[in-house]
This record gives structure tokens, sequence and C-alpha cells, in this order.
């Protein structure tokens, strides 16, 4: 369970990138991508934060921004109460230097085919975090830790599994030993981009209830990225964890896995939960929002960034941005949850 | 290894069949090392049937045997027919290159994973559909005209996409306007390798409702490859589960979900994370699938099966029927119901419950 000491401290992050024109483009303008736009988030000790939203949400360069591998653009990222970025500059006047932060924040990435050096075997792969944390290691004091956190991660027999290539492992061993190589840097956050995403439906359950149990032993936290809600949800719910919905590079609701499941606030949350298959043979009837495709991230819609889309969307929703409202343990970034508010008389929109 | 005669001694399976499959093996060896072993599988005509496995159990190999298009240097051996709607049936195996090329496209067409890679980056989308329509000899006018009206029904704005170049488009434009072309020619039967396994779970069933729409308005065969069960469950009439290169169990989508007859379905199931489920009776499988150069003797699954007995490790199950068109390759078929309760069963309806939990 989530400690209460705040470890990564995300205040109004914004991460915009700017595509300039070519010198053949003469005149053009220069176009904003708005990846991020005014997010606020704390991510305390052994907690978890999944991050669910559909492709071009900007729940990646969140993840990245907030483990430091993203410079924003607007607001701060703070490390148990440092601005990361200052301290990277040399501007701030704390004991903490950058490779401090750097080690204290790790990543596993989508495709652990790509993530682990095909050339090097195992034993090598995960020496190097290793010789990066505890430099005095031994030969042999390096060989038994690694040793014993591959059979904790299952690969056994250990020995074997250290000297083989990783093209000689399965995608769920792969992903395992990327777990591995993050975990022996001892870690504050690990951000895991869609780790799961690529493994089977039936390998992710066990990929999910590891990454869990080591988070236990090596009290470390997770942002979770996913596009799939039930992943989450198990991740979350197991772990007394928050899921976060994106959209078009803002939090449209955060909460508990099971609040947010049973009881989705913000209309895109609930499309989300409708995208989600399950088995109970019950037709889930149509979309329930206007239109399939995300908006152009370059030109987003005004108002409320849902509105486009959102079902239940109204007049009012075109012309002014919704506040974050806390609905319970919830906060959800829509008019709906304000009684008097201007929405409820607005005509509906139509298209 | 095991002579399976399972399927060949069973009745078919389909009224009506459009494709069928007998004793199709696909070997790379030459010897007896199958990727695809001795599968006899019909698909009826007009309905959607999901064939669902894990990575290496065969279901790509499935796919591309009904179009013989194997990649080399793999050997198709077995029969496949198909048997147009007007016409006389036809042995896929026996055709020639320029009746195969026919064949493809125009009567059984193909959509694979990843839609990048089956564009041509340098050639925008609307030159696809003109070379195809030509290289099959189509009107071209006409073809485009209904290029057009594909396109629509899949929610894309017709000039704009056929004006871009792939690149331009989104992954779930990219794979929309692909499904457009795989039916630019009218085929009866669409064959579909994981088409949304690249995209966000929210595109992925927007898709899925749309080919429901396609399926309805314009009379389609519907073979649907996936690793996700759940997903595929809304869409299917019937599923084919395939463990260890052939299907250990097929029938009705809802039989299935409700009172699936084999370990490993049953196992399949509990293992998917679902919203329905609470969260502590989701469990993974144990072990791994076979290499095809050891698949274990007997039921090929009986050294990850709690209910393995001698019998399981020397004989190869038949299929038993389990239920109305619902068949099963396990001998202990009746204990996998009683023994391995599915964690979404309070879900379902009673007759699931009376069914497989008590």
């Amino acid at each position: 369970m989530p400690g209460d000491e705040v470890v990564l401290s995300l205040e109004d992050v914004e991460v915009h990138f700017e595509n300039k024109p070519s010198l053949l483009d003469f005149g053009g303008d220069t176009e904003v991508v708005r990846a991020v736009d005014g997010v606020s988030l704390d991510i305390h000790e052994r907690d978890v934060i999944a991050l669910v939203g559909e492709s071009g949400c900007g729940k990646t360069t969140l993840g990245k921004t907030s483990i430091g591998l993203q410079r924003p653009t607007g607001g701060s990222v703070k490390y148990r109460g440092h601005d990361i970025w200052d301290i990277r500059d040399g501007k701030a006047d704390a004991d903490l230097s950058w490779e401090e932060i750097r080690t204290s924040l790790q990543i596993i990435h989508q495709d652990p085919g790509a993530s682990l050096n095909p050339n090097r075997r195992l034993i090598s792969i995960l020496s190097e975090p290793l010789r990066q944390v505890s430099p005095d290691l031994a030969k042999q004091e390096k060989r038994e830790r690694i040793y014993a956190l591959l059979e904790r991660v299952g690969m056994t027999p250990a020995a074997d599994f250290a000297e083989r290539y990783p093209h000689q492992l399965s995608g769920g061993e792969q992903q395992r030993v990327a777990l591995c190589r993050a975990l022996l840097m001892n870690p504050d956050v690990i951000l895991a981009d869609e780790a799961i995403s690529a493994l089977d439906v039936s390998l992710r359950v066990e990929m999910m209830d590891l990454m869990l149990e080591l988070q236990e032993e090596f009290d470390t936290s997770y942002v979770f990225i996913s596009h799939d809600l039930s992943n989450a949800r198990y991740f979350t719910a197991h772990s007394g964890g928050r899921i976060g919905v994106m959209y078009l590079g803002q939090l449209a609701e955060i909460g508990y896995a099971d609040a947010i499941v049973q009881d989705p606030h913000h209309p895109y949350t609930n499309v989300l939960r409708w995208a989600t298959p399950d088995l109970s043979m019950q037709d889930a009837g149509d979309l329930p929002m206007r239109k399939i495709d995300i908006p152009d991230p370059v030109d987003p819609p005004a108002g409320c960034n849902f509105h486009t889309r959102c079902p239940e969307a109204r007049e009012a929703c075109r012309t002014a941005d919704p506040q974050t409202y806390d609905a319970g343990d919830q906060r959800v970034k829509c008019f709906r949850e304000e009684d008097g508010h201007d929405y409820w008389d607005s005509p509906e929109l139509t298209d | 290894m095991s002579q399976s005669t399972t399927t060949e001694t069973r009745k078919p399976d389909a009224d009506d069949p459009v494709v069928e499959l007998r004793n199709a093996s696909v070997t790379y060896d030459d010897g007896d090392s199958y990727v695809l072993d001795h599968v006899s599988v019909d698909v009826e005509r007009h309905e959607v049937i999901g064939i669902i496995g894990e990575s290496g159990s065969g279901k790509s190999m499935l796919a591309e045997s009904m179009l013989d298009s194997i990649p080399d240097p793999g050997i198709l051996r077995g029969q496949v027919t198909y048997n147009p709607s007007n016409g006389d049936s036809i042995d896929v195996l026996d055709l020639s290159k320029e009746e195969l090329r026919q064949l493809r496209w125009e009567e059984i067409s193909m959509v694979f994973q990843g839609a990048m890679s089956s564009f041509n980056p340098t050639m925008r989308v609307g030159g696809h559909f003109k070379e195809t329509l030509s290289a099959h000899d189509a009107d071209i006018e006409e073809g485009m005209a209904f290029a057009r009206e594909l396109l629509e029904d899949l929610y894309l704005e017709p000039d704009r996409v056929l004006g871009s170049y792939p690149h331009e488009l989104s992954g779930g434009m990219q794979q929309r306007a692909l499904i457009a072309l795989s039916l630019v020619l009218e085929p009866e039967v669409l064959v579909m390798d994981e088409p949304t396994a690249a995209l966000d779970l929210l595109m992925q069933r927007s898709i899925l409702r749309l080919l429901r729409d396609l399926k309805e308005k314009y009379d389609l065969t519907m073979v649907f490859i996936t690793h996700d069960l759940p997903l595929i469950a809304a869409l299917a009439d019937r599923l084919a589960i395939m463990y260890a290169f052939h299907p250990i169990e097929i029938g009705e989508t809802e039989e299935i979900v409700e009172r699936a007859a084999h370990p490993y379905t049953r196992a399949l199931l509990n293992s998917t994370p679902n919203l329905d489920a609470p969260i502590s009776e989701m469990v993974p499988i144990p072990g791994s699938q076979p290499a095809p150069i050891n698949v274990p003797d007997g039921c090929a699954y009986h050294p990850r099966c709690p209910l393995a007995d001698e019998q399981c490790r020397s004989v190869e199950p038949d299929g038993y029927s389990v239920g109305e068109r619902h068949d099963s390759a396990c001998h202990h078929w009746e204990e996998a119901r009683e023994e391995i309760s599915l964690n979404y069963a309070e879900n379902l309806g009673d007759a699931a419950r009376s069914g497989g939990e008590e």
C-alpha cells in the first residue's frame, strides 16, 4: 500500500512539441503539439499510478516527463521536494545530484527484445546496473545477486539463463530480464510503458503479479502505462493504486481502481469502459462516442477538448474549459460534476 | 509423434461450408514436426469464426493454409476446398499460380497485422485501390466508387484517405483503409490475422463493431485470428481454440464462454484480465506451450493440465461431442467443467452456473 511520503510531484506540467516549418515551406506556421497540457500529480512511496488512454493521448510523454526523460516546457517535476531540472541545470542548492535522481527513476519499455543488447549475455546485461550502483561489489557477489534475482523471477536454473543471449529467451522472459535490470538500480519509481502489452494475454497476469511481488521487496513505485483498462485495474487494485484517464494531454479523471471502473464519472472514462471486452456475453451496444478518431493534437478543440466526441456535450462545452472537480475520492474534469453549472441549461450538441 | 485421426472421423461441423480443411498439415523440415498438425475445420458460409491461440500455437498457419500462402519453405499437405456460392468446388492446393492469384483477394481476401507494412509507403492510399483493381482486371471507375462506399462504411473520409500517403493516417485509420482495400474486389471470405493487435483497445473495439456492420451489409464470411478471446467473443459466432498446432476445442461462442469443456480453454478464460472477475481469481497458466519439435505424447496439454492421468499421457484424445455443435479434445471434459470454475461465472446466466460451477 502507498506510503505517506511523496516521491515525485508533478505540478501543472506541460510538454509542448514544436514542429518548425522547413526552409522550403516558406511562410508556414510553427505547429505546436500539446502532448501534455497542465497535469498535476503526486506519486507516493510504494504507489502505483496507471495511466490509461488511447494512442496519442500523451500518456507516454507524461510518463517520461515524470521520470526525467523528457524536459517539460512548463510546470515542474519534483523528486523528494527538489525540482529535478533545476538540479540538472546546477541551479538548485540541494545535496542531491542528477545522477542520483536518474538512478532512482527507471523505465521498462514495451518491446523487451529491442531494449536488451542482442550482443551481450544476460550476466553482462545485468552486471551493468550493479556496476553503477555498487561499484565496490566483488565479481562473485555480483554474480550471486544476479543469480538470486533471476531465480526470484522464475528463470531457473539461473546459472544457465545468465549465459544466454536475449534472443534465446521468450518474450515473457525478456521482459522479466528488463524488470530485473531496472530493479538492480534500486529505484524509487519504475515507469512501465506498455510493459505487458506485447505479451500474450495469458502471460499478462503472471507478469503483473511478479511486478507487484517485487514491489514489496524492493520498495518501489510504479507508473504503469496501458491502453487496456482491465490491465490497469488489475495492476492498481492489487496495490491500492490509482488510475489516471488521459485525453489529449490532460487528466480527464483520476481515482482509485474500483471507483474508476465501477463508477466512472467522466464520459470518456465510460468510453474506455465500453472498449474493454468482457465475457458476460451481453451486447455492449454502440460506441458511446460521436466520432471514432481522436482529433489532431496540433489543433485540439477549444473549450473542453473532448466536446467533439463526447456523447453528453452541450453548447457550454464548446466555449469554456472545465476545471477539475472533486467527486468523492475521484477528480473529474467535466462540467457535469457541478449542479448549478450553465452546462445544464445549454442546448445539446449535435453534429 | 502421435498420429492424429481426431477430426477425420468426425462428421462435418457445417451444413454449407465455404472453406473446408481436411487433414491440413504444415511442416518445415519435411519430417514429422508439424506447425499445423492434421487440422480439419469447416468455415460455414456467412459466419464469423474466431481462431484463438497464444503465440506459437499455429493459428496463423491455419489462416494462411486457407489461401495456400504458407511462407517458404513450409510444405502444406492435406486438402483445402473452397465452395463458391455459385459454381463448382475448387481444390485450392491444385490451382496453378495464376488461378491462385485470382482466388486470393477476389474470392478469399486476407488482412494482416500491422497495416504500416502492408501499404507501400511511397504510394498514396488511392493508388493501392487502383492497382488492386487493375491487377484483377476490374472496372476502375466502378471499383473506386465501391471503394468510397467502403471507406464511408468504416467512418473514413474517402477524399482525404485516398489522397493521403499511408504515414499521414493514424494507425487506426490505416488499418480501416486496409480492411476497405481487402474488400474492394467483393470477396466472399475475409481472413484476418490479428488485424487489430497493434492498435489501442478503443480502436480495436470500434473496428470490431464496424466489421459486424460490414458482415451484415455485404454478406461476408469472416475468419478472425487472435490471441485475445474476450475481444473476439463479441463478434464471433463460433470459436476454435488452438493448442500445440491444432484446435482442441470448437463450438459456438456462447457455448465456449459459458460451458468450455477443455481445461486449457477454461484456464485461458480465467487468465485473462477482465473487469468483471474478482481480482483474486485471475490466475496465470503455469508452464508454456510446446515447440513443434517436442510436442508431448498423448494429449499435448497434459504436462500443464491439473486433470492429467495415465490415459492423457499415452492416448491422444479424439474430439468428444460435448454439446450441440461443440467438440472438445479432452478425455476428462466433464471433470474439466466441474473442477475448473470460471472466475466470471457470476456475471453469466443461470444455465452456465448450473452447467459448470456446482
